[in-house]
C-alpha cells in the first residue's frame, strides 16, 4: 500500500440525489429565499445606504399597504395566473407557446371591438355574450395558427408564436388609431364611459370577478391536466410522440386541440383586462405578462396549484418594487435588481434539490476506519 | 496467473445513488495480458463499477490502485492519463466530423491531422482494425462507429480497455472480427474488461470471469475451468435451467398473411421488398436478419404504424374471415376487434413513457375506456400491481417512474402490459436486448405461454442461438427481401447465418 497522504480526494464532488422528501425540498427553497433576502439587503445597503429592513417593509406595504392595494395585488395575481394556466397545457405537451402576449392582446382587441361596434345595436347582456365568445375565439385562433403549422409541416412553434405577438400588437395599434377618442389623441380612452355597455358585471367589488374566474380556471386546469383523458394525452404526446402514435393517439389533433385551449384561455385573460378592469385597449395592456407567465408556469413545474404561489411571488415582488421606487426615490431599475436576485436564488436552488455536494471527508474520519 | 501484474486493483469500492447501493465493498483485480469478462444481472453494478474506473463517477468509499499505486480518478481526463479507456454502450461521437477528427477531439497540443492519421493507421495495422480516418461518422455503420471508439481509446494510449456490451449491436461476423482484434490487443499486453450478457461470447473470448451480484463481488473463475451453467448460477445466486422449451404448436391456423409487402422509409429507400409470409396461431415465427434489414418496418407495418407502398396484410380471424390491416392506424385496428400486442425495440421511446409511473404506463392501452371525459386509474393500478407481482418486477412501487427501473424490469412492465390484453397476435422486437439471463428466460417463458394460448407470435431476435431454440419457423430477412423461411427444428446456425448475408443463403455459388 502506498502512502495515504499522497493521494488527495477532490475537495468536493457532485452526486445526483435519488429522491428527496418533499419537506426537505421545501426547506431548501425557503433557505434559498432567505439567502436571497440577505444578499438583497447587502446590495441595498451598499448601493443606496438605506436600511434594508425598511426597504423590505416597503415592499410589503406596496403589496398589502391598504385594502385597495391588497385587492389590486390579488387582481394582478389573478390575471397573471390565468395566463400562466393558459400556457401550461401547451408546455406540458412540450409545445413552447411564447405567444401568450399576442393571444391576450387579440382577445382584448376582440372584446373592445364588440364594445365599440355593438354599442346601441343590442342590449348589454347580448354584447357581453358576444365579447366572451369573440375574445376566446380570437385567442384560440391565435393559438391555432402556429399549432396548425406545427402539426402539418413541423414548423418551429417558438418562432411562430413569437411572430404572432407582433401581428397582434400591430393590429391593436392600427385599431387604436381607427377608434381613437377624441380624434387625434392617439388612444381609445375609456369605452362607453357613460353607458358602461359591455363592462363586465361587478361581483361584490370591482376586483372580485377576475379573482373568481382565476380560481375556477385553476381548479379546472388542475382537474383537466391530472384526471381527464385529454390531459393524459397531452402528457404522453409531450413525453414521446412515438409512444403516443404507438397507442393510436392522433398527435396532430392533440397539438391543435391543446393550442386552441391555450390560446382561448389567453383570450379570456384579454377579455378580463379589457371588459372587466381597464375598459379600454392599448398595445401594452398585456404588459409583458405573456412572457412573465412562462416563468410562472415553469417555476411551478406546470402544477396549476403551485402556480398560485409562484404567480403570487412574482406579483408581490413586482408591486413591492414599484412602491420602493416611489418611496425611496430610487428608480424602477433598482427594484428590478432585487427581483432578479430573488428569482436567481429560487431557480438556482433547484440544483440542490436534484444534486448534493459531498465534501472531502476529514482525515480524522479516514483514520477511524 | 498469480505472477501476472495487476494493472488495476479495486479495494472496498462502494458507490451509492441516494438510497440505492450500486456497488458495495467491491474488490477486483484486472491483469495485463488478459481478457476479463465482467458478469452480472441487470442492475448488479457492472457499468457503475467501470464508470468509476473511467472517471465518470467518483466512489463514495474505497481505493483504486493502478499498477500498484493508489490513484484518485476525478474525471475521464484523469482516467486517460492513467491509461484507462472505456468504450460505452452508447457511442459518444460527433456525427458530422470524420473518424480522425473524432479520435483527436479534445486532445491538447497542436492540431496535426496528418500525423494523427498516420498514428491511426499505425494502430489499425497493429491490431487489425479497418477504419477510414477520412470518413464522416454519419456515413458509418454501427460496427465502424464502434471501431472508431476503440481506436480513439487506443490513440490516447490506453492500456486498460473497458468495453460495455460491445456486441449488442453487431452481427455474428462483426462480433468475430471484434474478438480477433481484442485477442490481438491482449497478446500485446493490454488489460481488457468486457461486459456482456451473452454466455457463448464469454466462453469463446475471455480468459477469466468475475461475477457481481446485487452490487457485491461474488468471485472469479478461469473461463476454461467453468461452464455457462456455473457462471449463470453464480450470477443469479441460485440454480437456473438454461433450456428454452419449444412445445409443439397446437392446431395452428393462419392468422396474419402478408403478401408482396413493399415499404419505403421517409428518405425513399426501400426497406421491405416484396415480402410475403404467413404467421400461424399457436406458433412462434422467428425473424432473423442483420439489424436494419427491415425488421422494424415489418413489425410497424403490421401494427399500423408504417405506411406501405404496395402489398397487403390480412388478419384472419377464427372463422377464416380476412380483414385488411394495411392503411389502418392502431386505433382502427383495435376497433376492428383485433387485439394486437406490440413490444417495440425502443422500449422507453415508443412502448412506454419513461417519466410516467407504472400505473400511467399501464393506462396507455386502456385510457380511452369509460364514457366520461375522465380517466380511470383504478384498473391500470390493479394491472400494474398484478404485473409487478406476477413477473417479479423489482420496483419500489407502482408510483415509481419507469425510467428508474433497470432494463429487465422495464421490459417486464412492457411485456406484462402487452400480454394483459389477451392478444391474438404478439409482435416482439429484440425482446431480450440488454437483459440479463434471468430476465431473458422470464421473457422467453412469457412468450411461450402466449404461444400455448394460441397467439400468433412474431419474434424478431438478434441472438441466433435463441432464435433457433424458440422458433417454430424462422423467416430470414436480407436487405429487406425474404431470404428464406426455414423450420426452426431442423435448420442450423450456419444455414441461417448464410441466409442473413445473402438472399437464398448458400445455394448461390461464389
Amino acid at each position: 500500500m502506498t502512502n495515504q497522504d499522497k493521494v488527495k480526494e477532490p475537495l468536493f464532488h457532485i452526486v445526483k440525489r435519488d429522491a428527496i422528501p418533499a419537506g426537505k425540498a421545501w426547506g431548501i427553497r425557503v433557505l434559498a429565499i432567505l439567502a436571497a433576502l440577505v444578499v438583497c439587503a447587502i446590495v441595498t445597503t451598499v448601493l443606496t445606504k438605506d436600511n434594508p429592513l425598511s426597504v423590505y417593509a416597503t415592499i410589503f406595504k406596496g403589496a398589502f399597504g391598504s385594502a385597495r392595494k391588497t385587492w389590486v395585488t390579488f387582481q394582478d395575481l389573478s390575471i397573471l395566473l390565468i395566463i400562466s394556466l393558459a400556457l401550461t397545457p401547451a408546455f406540458k405537451m412540450k409545445f413552447w407557446n411564447i405567444g401568450g402576449e399576442g393571444q391576450v392582446l387579440i382577445g382584448g382587441l376582440a372584446a373592445a371591438a364588440c364594445m365599440i361596434q355593438l354599442a346601441g345595436k343590442m342590449n348589454n347582456v347580448m354584447i357581453i355574450i358576444c365579447m366572451i365568445v369573440t375574445s376566446i375565439a380570437a385567442g384560440a385562433f391565435w393559438g391555432f395558427v402556429p399549432a396548425f403549422f406545427k402539426a402539418k409541416w413541423n414548423t418551429n412553434e417558438t418562432l411562430a408564436t413569437l411572430m404572432m405577438n407582433y401581428i397582434a400588437t400591430q393590429l391593436v395599434a392600427f385599431y387604436t388609431v381607427r377608434w381613437e377618442v377624441p380624434k387625434g389623441s392617439g388612444k381609445i380612452g375609456i369605452i362607453n364611459q357613460s353607458t358602461e355597455l359591455g363592462w363586465l358585471p361587478q361581483i361584490g367589488n370591482k376586483y372580485l370577478l377576475s379573482i373568481l374566474v382565476a380560481a375556477i380556471v385553476t381548479i379546472g386546469m388542475y382537474i383537466y391536466l391530472n384526471y381527464s383523458k385529454h390531459g393524459y394525452e397531452i402528457a404522453v404526446v409531450g413525453e414521446s410522440e412515438n409512444t403516443a402514435r404507438y397507442v393510436g393517439m392522433k398527435v396532430k389533433k392533440v397539438i391543435i386541440r391543446t393550442m386552441l385551449l391555450s390560446g382561448g384561455l389567453c383570450g379570456l385573460a384579454g377579455l378580463m383586462l379589457v371588459g372587466g378592469i381597464n375598459h379600454t385597449v392599448t398595445t401594452t395592456i398585456a404588459g409583458g405578462q405573456g412572457f412573465t407567465a412562462v416563468m410562472v408556469s415553469w417555476l411551478a413545474k406546470f402544477n396549476p396549484l403551485t402556480m398560485v404561489f409562484t404567480s403570487f411571488l412574482i406579483v408581490f415582488l413586482g408591486r413591492g418594487a414599484g412602491e420602493i421606487s416611489t418611496r425611496f426615490g430610487l428608480n424602477h431599475s433598482f427594484s428590478d435588481i432585487l427581483t432578479g436576485i430573488i428569482l436567481f436564488f429560487i431557480i438556482g436552488c433547484e440544483f440542490f434539490i436534484y444534486y448534493k455536494i459531498n465534501f472531502r471527508k476529514s482525515n480524522k474520519k479516514e483514520e477511524e476506519k | 496467473m498469480d505472477k501476472k501484474q495487476a494493472a488495476v486493483s479495486l479495494r472496498n469500492v462502494t458507490k451509492t445513488f441516494g438510497s440505492v447501493t450500486a456497488n458495495s465493498k467491491v474488490n477486483l483485480d484486472i491483469y495485463k495480458g488478459e481478457i476479463l469478462a465482467l458478469l452480472g444481472e441487470n442492475g448488479s453494478g457492472k457499468t457503475t463499477l467501470m464508470n468509476m474506473l473511467s472517471g465518470i463517477y467518483f466512489p463514495d468509499e474505497g481505493q483504486i490502485f493502478i499498477n500498484g499505486k493508489e490513484e484518485v480518478i476525478r474525471s475521464p481526463r484523469d482516467a486517460y492519463s492513467l491509461g484507462i479507456g472505456m468504450v460505452h454502450q452508447h457511442f459518444k461521437l460527433v456525427d458530422v466530423l470524420t473518424a480522425a477528427e473524432n479520435i483527436i477531439l479534445g486532445m491538447e497540443g497542436k492540431l496535426n491531422l496528418k500525423a494523427a492519421i498516420a498514428k491511426i493507421a499505425d494502430i489499425c495495422d497493429r491490431y487489425g482494425f479497418e477504419v477510414d480516418p477520412n470518413r464522416k461518422i454519419y456515413d458509418m455503420s454501427v460496427s465502424e462507429k464502434q471501431t472508431v471508439e476503440i481506436v480513439k481509446v487506443l490513440y490516447r494510449g490506453a492500456d486498460i480497455l473497458i468495453l460495455d456490451e460491445p456486441t449488442a449491436v453487431l452481427t455474428p461476423q462483426e462480433t468475430e472480427k471484434l474478438f480477433n482484434v481484442l485477442r490481438n490487443m491482449r497478446d500485446d499486453g493490454k488489460a481488457i474488461v468486457i461486459i456482456t450478457h451473452k454466455m457463448h461470447e464469454v466462453e469463446s473470448l475471455s480468459d477469466r470471469v468475475a461475477v457481481l451480484r446485487r452490487g457485491e463481488y461474488v468471485g472469479d473463475m478461469i473461463t476454461a475451468d467453468t461452464t455457462a451453467q456455473e457462471m449463470t448460477d453464480m450470477m443469479v445466486g441460485h440454480s437456473v435451467t438454461l433450456n428454452i422449451e419449444r412445445p409443439d404448436p397446437v392446431n395452428p391456423k393462419p392468422r396474419i398473411e402478408v403478401k408482396n409487402l413493399t415499404v419505403r422509409n421517409e428518405d425513399g429507400i426501400i426497406k421491405l421488398d416484396d415480402v410475403s409470409f404467413t404467421a400461424n396461431s399457436g406458433e412462434i415465427l422467428g425473424i432473423a436478419g442483420i439489424s436494419g434489414c427491415g425488421q422494424k418496418e415489418l413489425l410497424e407495418a403490421i401494427a399500423g404504424l408504417q405506411p406501405a407502398e404496395a402489398g397487403s396484410i390480412s388478419y384472419i380471424d377464427d372463422n377464416g374471415e380476412h380483414d385488411e390491416l394495411l392503411g389502418k392506424d392502431p386505433l382502427k385496428i383495435a376497433a376492428m376487434g383485433v387485439t394486437l400486442s406490440f413490444v417495440p425495440e425502443d422500449r422507453l421511446g415508443m412502448g412506454l413513457v419513461g417519466n410516467m409511473d407504472l400505473t400511467d404506463n399501464m393506462m396507455l392501452r386502456s385510457f380511452r375506456r369509460g364514457k366520461t371525459v375522465f380517466t380511470d386509474r383504478k384498473a391500470p393500478k390493479h394491472l400494474a400491481e398484478d404485473v409487478v407481482r406476477d413477473l417479479e418486477v423489482v420496483t419500489p412501487g407502482v408510483t415509481t417512474p419507469v425510467r428508474r427501473l433497470s432494463g429487465g424490469n422495464v421490459q417486464k412492465v412492457l411485456v406484462g402490459r402487452e400480454i394483459a390484453s389477451a392478444p391474438t397476435v404478439l409482435l416482439t422486437a429484440y425482446a431480450v436486448r440488454g437483459l440479463d439471463i434471468n430476465s431473458s428466460y422470464t421473457i422467453y417463458d412469457l412468450i411461450n405461454q402466449q404461444k400455448k394460448a394460441g397467439v400468433a407470435v412474431v419474434f424478431v431476435g438478434e441472438d441466433l442461438d435463441v432464435l433457433l431454440e424458440i422458433s417454430d419457423k424462422i423467416l430470414v430477412l436480407c436487405g429487406g427481401k425474404v431470404s428464406g423461411i426455414v423450420d426452426g427444428r431442423t435448420t442450423d446456425k450456419n444455414t441461417v447465418g448464410m441466409m442473413m448475408t445473402r438472399v437464398g443463403g448458400g445455394k448461390l455459388s461464389d
